[in-house]
């Protein structure tokens, strides 16, 4: 199914302030399968994950989601095809009540009441936060806040799901419901983290980012045990792997 | 009040917003009607009016007591809210000494007549005020107030500042605490340091703005705010709002307290 | 400082909310043409900014005192008027209903005095001929204390008028002036100050962001001169239309709030001596007609020394005995159904 394909080709991006930020990013990803991408502060992460629903346009190279190139047109029909979560909730619900954010999604692509309502519910209670329809996001917990902030995604029903730092916020109770939940979706995955063990837990598969380039390439029980690898791009073995 | 008082005072007002009373269940639109229906009606007294205005108190007190709103809280924030309103009105009884009436003996002067008026007014105006939005959560009033045919955007606009409003005075109170811990009495609080400080809450905000236009863009958005649940008005708010223009009728034009005032006088006899 | 509620005559009141609708209309109407839409969260977050921001208390150099700041001037200046004004009507909204800062009816005046002044009339007319395409932090100053001073004084003067027109207050046109600007200038010329420094620091930490809130709000701050006149023309017009149809059912309310703004302490009626007195006493006891002689009786208050009674349409139910039994009773009687009601609730919780 090609329509669930990511593929970056030769990717530059620099910011406006001189940054060179990616410098050649090249990967694949198929259907079905969970990337955990890690690396150091400032490798590229965010801006790679930025590239994926076309928040930023690469200035060279091509990032093609499913069949569709990456341009200016065709973005918005791309961002419906992936969803972001990303590392900060507060920024990512902004409407007035738990209900109103979810719907957000559905009322954009144009979809009419009934489904909306459906599609709601739907995502609310894949993430055990139906209760909280009515709450307004301020009143709710971070774990609460990010498990809405992922049903505010799901109910797009998006084809390729991509997080950024998903657990940074959470207490241990809140990041194993995430872990429990992440593992049971079947869409492709792809998770920026610096939370290792996590992405030992969910994602088969590993890419490691250092200075804007792809430095490793692999099945994360192979990559996140390699120590020299990980230290020379300023990480550490994940807490689980590391012997007292 | 310090900023952190303030914070919580907001903060309680608006956990009490989302109970589940009678009274909040009304549809906005007719507490917001009602409300603004019973603010007129009270400043339309003439200057001099007292014993008119007492009925008047029915109203705060039944959303008090329905809505199950701390009187105390309430008070309270009239009290601190009253400085202007008292300030201007004291001049009443300095400036106008005409005597209005001699009760029991004592002659009172039109001034005083008018500056409790004046009080009376500010109560019931302001607690009417306060009590729609501890009986009504603050999406409610501006759904309610789109429907009444505010502009969207505008609409919009308040429901983003609600909605922030206490990320930013989360932010912003990380940043006086900073400047607390960080000055001694007095000095640091001065104009530099705080014009420093909301220029920095001003570009952090600016970031977060373009945050949050990224999340909304990532959802789709393309310009035009999507709207959703149209409630309809049913018998008990309709109930509701006639009760209450009889009632503010009665009351403005039929001098009820005067009524009950000689009846008891000649039950006295 | 805000117009409150209690001091606000419904005359007055809807003429300001009447006159501030159709500016937010007008802004709505604009704004929505000409922005992009990043500016639609923008405006949002940046109500709430100000909003916390007014919290915020710094000492007034000099005076050891607190000052907070009001923010019109500074959006403006950041924004361009539309976007300014609706941000400026949402924080006076919240204020309005979280903290009843002012009240519901007089919101309308105070978005007018706070909103209005300082982003249709000064920003464009004073505030930006003043700072030419300057970004000199000295000329920013100028202009920012200038204006902030100015847009200040026109809001202070409006509460005056405000309270004037509605009639509830004694204060006269003097004197109230007088209270009113002198702190208004001060207060004004230290909230200029820090909108400069908030301009100036803006520029200098990140200058990209004043450059691109320029672009996303309308070309030129196109508020034309004619147009803004007009408008309040028209607010002439109908203010004073409204004016004197109270005027014609309320004869002695207008002539009494005109010479109050002239100076003129005292009524024409008000004459001491006897005759007016007892005139007056008559007709205070007319309007109590079963109970002329229980009056005196009774209550022992016959007004024999009374001095210059106003006859003044007012001076009646508020101050009559029957009226203040009533008071009394009817307080009672809601005292006891909102503690009944109380009581009952509580039993069927339990």
């Amino acid at each position: 199914m090609s329509h669930h394909i990511v593929e970056f080709k030769d990717v530059f991006f620099r910011y406006p302030d001189g940054t060179q930020a990616l410098r050649g990013i090249n990967f694949r990803i198929t259907h079905g399968e969970s990337v955990g991408v890690v690396g150091a502060n400032g490798a590229g992460k965010s801006t790679l994950l930025q590239h994926m629903n076309g928040y930023l346009m690469p200035a060279s190279g091509t990032v093609t989601i499913g069949d569709l190139l990456l341009t200016k047109k065709t973005r918005q029909e791309i961002r419906r095809k992936v969803g972001i979560v990303f590392q900060n909730p507060d920024d990512q619900l902004f409407m007035p009540t738990v209900f109103d954010d979810v719907a957000f999604g559905p009322l954009n692509l144009g979809m009419d009441e009934a489904s909306v309502r459906e599609r709601v519910c739907k995502a609310l209670t894949m993430v055990n936060s139906l209760a909280l329809q009515d709450k307004p996001p301020h009143h709710l917990s971070c774990g609460q806040k990010s498990a809405v902030a992922i049903a505010a995604v799901m109910a797009m029903e998006p084809d390729i799901l991509a997080m950024d730092e998903p657990a940074a916020n959470l207490d241990p109770k809140s990041r194993r419901s995430l872990i429990t939940l992440l593992k049971t979706f079947k869409h492709s995955k792809i998770i920026a983290s610096h939370d290792l063990d996590l992405i030992l837990d969910v994602c088969g598969r590993c890419i490691v980012i250092g200075d804007g380039v792809v430095v490793a390439d692999g099945p994360s029980a192979e990559i996140l045990s390699d120590r020299a690898l990980l230290e020379e791009n300023s990480l550490e073995l994940p807490l689980s792997l590391q012997r007292r | 009040m310090t900023f952190d008082e303030k914070y919580f005072d907001i903060g309680r007002l608006d956990r009490l917003s989302y109970g589940e009373t009678f009274m909040h269940r009304l549809d906005p639109r007719a507490k917001v009607i009602g409300t603004m229906l019973f603010l007129l009606t009270v400043i339309s007294f003439p200057k001099y009016e007292i014993a008119a205005l007492v009925p008047f108190l029915l109203y705060p007190a039944l959303l008090v007591a329905v809505g199950e709103i701390p009187v105390r809280f309430i008070v309270k924030k009239m009290i601190v809210v009253s400085p202007f309103a008292i300030f201007i009105g004291i001049f009443n009884p300095i400036l106008d000494t005409r005597t209005a009436a001699v009760i029991y003996g004592v002659s009172v002067s039109a001034g005083w007549v008018s500056f409790l008026s004046i009080l009376m007014k500010f109560a019931l105006t302001i607690s009417a005020a306060l009590l729609l939005i501890a009986t009504t959560s603050f999406s409610g009033v501006c759904h309610a107030l789109r429907r009444l045919g505010v502009p969207a955007l505008f609409v919009s606009q308040l429901l983003f500042l609600y909605r922030y409003l206490f990320v930013l005075m989360e932010e912003t109170m990380r940043i006086i605490r900073a400047r607390e811990m960080r000055s001694f009495g007095k000095r640091g609080t001065g104009l530099r340091v705080f014009a420093r400080l909301i220029g920095i809450l001003f570009l952090r905000t600016v970031d977060r703005a373009e945050r949050v236009y990224y999340a909304m863009l990532s959802r789709g958005f393309q310009g035009d705010m999507p709207s959703l649940k149209r409630s309809r008005m049913v018998l008990p708010d309709l109930a509701f709002l006639s009760v209450m223009i009889a009632s503010l009728w009665v009351f403005r034009f039929f001098p009820v307290t005067d009524g009950i005032g000689r009846i008891a006088q000649g039950l006295l006899r | 400082m805000h117009m409150a509620d209690a001091l606000l005559s419904p005359v007055v009141g809807t003429t300001l909310w009447a006159g501030t609708a159709a500016v937010s209309g007008y802004a709505s109407r604009k704004l929505k043409r000409e922005i992009d839409d990043r500016t639609i969260p923008l405006m949002g977050v940046l109500g709430a900014f100000i909003f916390a921001a007014q919290m915020v208390n710094f000492t007034i150099p000099g005076t050891g005192s607190s000052g907070h700041l009001g923010g019109g001037m500074t959006l403006a200046i950041l924004l361009g008027p539309h976007a300014a004004f609706l941000v400026m009507a949402s924080v006076l909204t919240v204020q309005a209903l979280f903290f009843a800062d002012g009240g519901l009816l007089a919101l309308g005046c105070n978005i007018w005095n706070l909103g209005v002044y300082p982003c249709y009339l000064v920003y464009p007319f004073i505030y930006r001929p003043l700072v030419g395409g300057s970004k000199k932090p000295g000329r920013i100053l100028f202009a920012s204390v200038a204006s902030v001073v100015l847009a200040l004084q026109l809001g202070a003067f409006s509460v005056v008028m405000e309270t004037l027109l509605s009639g509830k207050s004694e204060l006269p046109f003097g004197a109230f002036v007088l209270m009113m600007q002198p702190i208004h200038l001060a207060i004004g010329i230290v909230e200029g100050f820090v909108t400069a420094g908030v301009i100036n620091y803006v520029r200098s930490a990140r200058p990209e962001i004043l450059e691109s809130l320029a672009v996303s709000r309308p070309m030129g701050a196109d508020v034309s001169l004619k147009k803004v006149m007009m408008t309040f023309a028209v607010l002439a017009v109908i203010t004073g239309g409204a004016l004197s149809w109270f005027a014609s059912t309320h004869p002695d309310g207008l002539e009494w709030s005109i010479e109050k703004i002239t100076g003129k302490a005292e009524l024409p009626e008000q004459e001491h001596g006897i005759a007016p007195a007892l005139k007056t006493i008559q007709e205070k006891t007319a309007f109590l007609p079963d109970y002329n002689f229980r009056m005196g009786t009774d209550f022992k208050s016959v007004p024999k020394k009374e001095e210059a009674a106003p006859s003044w349409p007012g001076i009646d139910a508020g101050t009559s005995t029957a009226g203040i039994i009533g008071a009394a009773i009817v307080l009672g009687m809601i005292m006891l159904i909102g503690m009944g009601i109380r009581f009952f609730r509580r039993r069927e919780s339990r």
